[in-house]
């Protein structure tokens, strides 16, 4: 008898546990290998969200269920599936890797759910993959580069040469860099991805054809890595080095930790900076900094603003999230404040959002970090949206 | 200006075929005398990375960190034999994958656990930043010259050991035939552990001379031992000096495939496909050379003497 009651006691409380919340919220990132180090910044900054929110979403209580894509596309695939199918998941969001993304799209979107990209923007999902519940928080991948471009133009760059890594996010930064870039581009060299960490070979043939500048991409811990050898090999102080998704609050303190100083000052373009001026940026990072010690990355933001954007669409439709139609024509409208300031959403829904330069400097305590400056693409939209026909 | 790219590349893959010695050499040992197939040899690279990158953080001095790890290194590399690896010996190479295989889990998890997922990034000291004049209008970094050198200096000193050492003639003697080497009364269980010990350090000094260039990260060894092993299948299993030689022709056929496969591709491939056939074709380069030696000559370019397809 006693052990009946046991048991049943037991069903009872497996059973209560996971319903607790009214709504739940797949978030895939990648929480193992060394990339664990975005997916970290995501997830805090995910929590800091729910804090801010009160855990909840108009009257519904919210719960976020990360599932770990351990930076693969197939593993991605797979924990996306255990999202829908095990746990039910009302909306999906998250992705930083373009690749895990692309393969992981069509499981949310053939179950008929909300898909919303807080980092990944890949050119297919853009233009002719868009989908009428597909949802991109971020950029599209090549609007960044683009950016990069315009700033190599003002400067009056002649000559470029290029090395990025050989998957989907790398070649998109490149094309977005040729797109717009007048100079003539005397190299290129696209590297084994994720792998590579030593780019002796690209190096040597960078000296060899001593270009005006440099353009890489490299997110994550690589970059450090190549911009120490980048200096090693004597071109730091010769050749220009510009780049996206390579200087951010995750590399930084490893760069300011390798005392390679020649990054203070590197240029980049970016959407979003850590000082850019409104209330609810200022707010997130106040208390990122205050709650986990450091800067938050762009990874970071983007994931916070992802929570709110949900959270605008869900008070929408009155918190009932089954409400495909209406869900979507809230998150078109974007009504929510971004930690970017003003952008809306486009007829492919990425935003049209201006893209600024952004400068590595040096906090008042000591620590770097990266400042936002003048305005270099105003009211972008990506080159791909005239390319989508969406149903709805 | 040309010939000075090529002789930079040369200079790569040198170093590289420098760091895969330094692998191959204790993979190559503890497969052709102790028949065991390490696939967590590739986890002593990131441990090494990782304790020796620590050591130089804490004394300030890479030079320090470097040595101080090498006891630390033949330590945990027979602690590991003694404790995990010494019940293997007798299974087969299957179970051997699999219980190596969650070795290299278990390293990569508690590194995680100790350093964060975040990796490490060990400073270069300022004595070895830069880069030197080689003659001829070659510069090229330091840095990278010292690593051949040590490398260089490192394979001498196993090859006095292994040739010249009493020691050295019973690693030779477990390669040729581990049965008899045994029946004529070589105390086996000590000769492996120091073995592995040796390995173990070989493969934390690789780590951690890398480390300054490419910074340690989980996993970071895995990569590193896939192509350990096709040093080690073209070079011969147990003999050091094929692995010796085998490491330096990878290196640089690895590299000098990154470096000009697409120019070459060029002449007869539009320039998108060369574009992205190059990084594809240039990184099965190696592994067509091993299929290629595995068909002509599957024992190897140097199997050890007397080494027979049994082992």
């Amino acid at each position: 008898m006693l052990k009946r009651l046991a048991a049943a006691a037991a069903v009872a409380a497996i059973a209560s546990s996971p319903a607790s919340a009214d709504i739940k919220i797949g978030f895939v990132t990648t929480l193992t290998t060394p990339a664990a180090v975005i997916g970290r910044d995501m997830r805090d900054a995910v929590e800091l969200a729910l804090e801010h929110i009160d855990g909840r979403m108009g009257s519904e209580t919210v719960e976020v269920i990360y599932g770990d894509d351990e930076f693969n596309a197939q593993k991605g695939k797979q924990a996306t599936e255990r999202l829908i199918l095990r746990d039910d998941v009302d909306l999906v969001t998250g992705y930083i890797w373009s690749n895990v993304l692309l393969a992981s799209a069509p499981v949310v979107l053939g179950a008929g759910k909300i898909l919303i990209s807080a980092n990944a923007g890949p050119a297919p999902l853009a233009g002719r993959r868009c989908h009428e519940n597909f949802f991109n928080i971020s950029w599209q991948n090549d609007q960044t580069p683009m950016a990069l471009g315009e700033l190599l133009n003002r400067d009056g760059v002649g000559s470029l040469y290029i090395v990025a890594p050989n998957y989907v996010a790398g070649q998109n930064m490149v094309a977005g860099v040729e797109r717009v870039f007048a100079g003539e581009v005397v190299g290129k060299d696209m590297t084994v991805w994720p792998s590579q960490r030593d780019w002796s070979a690209e190096l040597s043939k960078i000296k060899a054809a001593g270009p005006e500048g440099v353009f890489i991409f490299y997110p994550g811990p690589a970059g450090p890595a190549f911009v120490k050898q980048y200096q090693q090999a004597g071109l730091i102080e010769t050749i220009p080095l510009f780049s996206v998704y390579t200087f951010d609050s995750i590399s930084l303190p490893l760069f300011q930790e390798a005392r390679i100083d020649a990054v203070l000052g590197s240029r980049m373009t970016q959407f979003w900076a850590p000082d850019m001026e409104n209330e609810q940026n200022q707010r997130f990072v106040a208390a990122f900094r205050n709650k986990y010690g450091r800067y938050p990355s762009l990874y970071a933001a983007q994931s916070y603003d992802s929570m709110f954007f949900i959270k605008s669409a869900v008070e929408a439709v009155g918190g009932n999230i089954q409400d495909v139609d209406g869900m979507r024509a809230a998150l078109r409208k974007a009504e929510f404040p971004s930690v970017r300031g003003q952008f809306r959403i486009g007829s492919n829904h990425f935003p049209i959002q201006n893209f600024y330069e952004r400068r590595v400097v040096e906090d008042a305590n000591g620590n770097w970090t990266t400042s936002v400056g003048p305005v270099v693409l105003e009211d972008h939209q990506d080159p791909y949206a005239s390319q989508c026909e969406m149903g709805g | 200006m040309d010939y000075i790219l090529l002789v930079e590349q040369l200079l790569n893959g040198f170093q590289l075929g420098i760091i895969l010695f330094l692998m191959a050499a204790g993979l190559t040992l503890v497969f052709g005398i102790m028949d065991l197939v390490n696939l967590a040899h590739g986890s002593l690279f990131m441990i090494g990375a990782f304790v020796g990158g620590t050591l130089t953080l804490v004394t300030d001095s890479l030079v320090l960190g470097a040595v101080l790890m090498v006891p630390a290194m033949f330590a945990i590399g027979v602690l590991v034999e003694t404790i995990a690896l010494r019940t293997l010996y007798r299974r087969s190479h299957l179970d051997q994958v699999l219980a190596t295989f969650g070795l290299i889990l278990f390293f990569n998890e508690a590194t995680r656990l100790i350093w964060g997922p975040a990796g490490l990034a060990v400073p270069l000291p300022e004595f070895l930043e830069g880069t030197v004049a080689l003659g001829a209008g070659i510069t090229y970094p330091l840095y990278r010259v010292v690593i051949i050198v040590i490398g260089l200096l490192v394979a001498l000193g196993l090859y006095l050991l292994v040739a010249q050492t009493r020691f050295g003639m019973l690693v030779r003697a477990g390669a040729s035939n581990r049965v008899m080497a045994g029946a004529l009364g070589v105390n086996i269980p000590v000769l492996f552990s120091l073995v592995f010990g040796i390995g173990a350090v070989l493969a934390g000094l690789a780590g951690l001379i890398i480390t300054p260039i490419t910074q340690a990260a989980i996993g970071m060894g895995e990569d590193v031992l896939i192509l350990a092993f096709v040093v080690i299948v073209i070079g011969g299993i147990g003999s050091v000096r094929g692995a010796f030689v085998a490491a330096l022709l990878t290196g640089i056929i690895d590299t000098m495939g990154r470096s000009f496969l697409d120019v070459v591709l060029l002449l007869f491939l539009p320039a998108n496909a060369a574009e992205s056939a190059g990084p594809a074709l240039s990184s099965m380069l190696i592994y067509i050379l091993m299929a290629g030696i595995l068909f002509f000559r599957p024992q190897g370019l140097f199997p050890p003497r007397g080494a027979t397809a049994a082992s």
